[in-house]
């Protein structure tokens, strides 16, 4: 069984409301090394056995079409060992 | 004349839609959103709500709904289609509009009445307005900041396209204070406010939003 992760982040220019309150919450708990932050979403999926290229292509059109928004976000296809 | 309003698991406001649809003069369908058929109506409204609890992104599994198939088929061939908050974010979602909807600015879900401008009055959905007339409809969400890319706002700017506006202060960091758009045909409209909250003094701070239902009229007897 392998497991294949697909990491969500929002582009670059699009503001991160989300990312930014955590960025301000962090100094406010004393951790102070945060220049920013941005946060994102991270799918794992499962599949049998080791992915075929094929496989991971699928994965690769499904993150662009349903996982992500390409208007507003990228995405990552890795397998994860 | 009929006008179909979806239903999807999770949406609110399909009911005071459909009075809108009625106060405006038309027939109300409903529609569900298991069901391909769209029941010969005439135009479509997809109201507001958390359809699929936002799960994923908001609008991103109602895209994928069998009703919705049907919608971009007709909506691509020039049938008025009216999204309104989680419809707006599902019209996005579908392609059928440019853009997306992301988290307000502040990170609050705000509920208020809010004035608006109505910047483009050429579309099937805003004719019964007067070009820059400003009136004062409900804002709820908590995902509603209008963010494209700069290429997508020129063009949208450039055409026309923006077809309301926020007045006064950004209040979820729209681009543009964009509130709502059309696409090239001028047929489909995404709206973050609810017009449909806003057709009589009794329940909503004016009865201004019932011009976006009366427009659907006008449009069917040009």
């Amino acid at each position: 069984m392998a497991k294949i992760v697909v990491d969500v982040m929002l582009k670059p220019e699009i503001l991160d409301p989300q990312g930014n309150a955590v960025a301000s919450a962090l100094p406010r708990l004393g951790f102070t090394f945060a220049k920013s932050v941005r946060q994102g979403k991270r799918f794992e999926i499962e599949i049998d056995g080791e992915p075929t290229a094929a496989q991971l292509a699928e994965v690769e059109k499904a993150a662009e079409i349903l996982l992500s928004n390409p208007v507003i976000e990228n995405f990552v296809v890795r397998v994860e060992k | 004349m009929r006008v179909g309003v979806i239903t999807f698991p999770g949406t609110l406001d399909d009911r005071d839609a459909a009075r809108a649809v009625v106060a405006g003069g038309a027939e109300a369908v409903s529609l569900w959103h298991g069901d391909a058929d769209l029941k010969s109506v005439d135009a479509v409204v997809l109201p507001g709500g958390f359809s699929y609890g936002d799960y994923l992104r908001c609008g991103a599994i109602s895209r994928f709904a069998p009703v919705m198939q049907s919608v971009i088929e007709v909506a691509n061939k020039g049938m008025p289609v009216l999204g309104i908050c989680n419809g707006f974010q599902v019209l996005c979602e579908s392609h059928l509009l440019p853009g997306a909807l992301t988290r307000n600015s502040d990170l609050h879900f705000l509920c208020r009445d809010q004035e608006i401008e109505v910047i483009n009055n050429q579309t099937a959905w805003t004719n019964s307005f007067k070009q820059g007339e400003k009136i004062v409809i409900p804002l709820k969400n908590g995902e509603g900041s209008f963010q494209c890319d700069d290429q997508t706002l020129l063009m949208l700017e450039g055409e026309g396209r923006v077809v309301a506006r926020y007045v006064g202060e950004n209040p979820n960091g729209s681009r543009n204070l964009i509130a709502g758009i059309t696409n090239a045909k001028g047929n489909v409209v995404g709206l973050m406010p609810h017009p449909e909250h806003a057709i009589n003094e009794l329940t909503g701070p004016s009865a201004q939003g019932l011009g976006f239902f009366t427009s659907i009229l006008n449009a069917m007897v040009k």
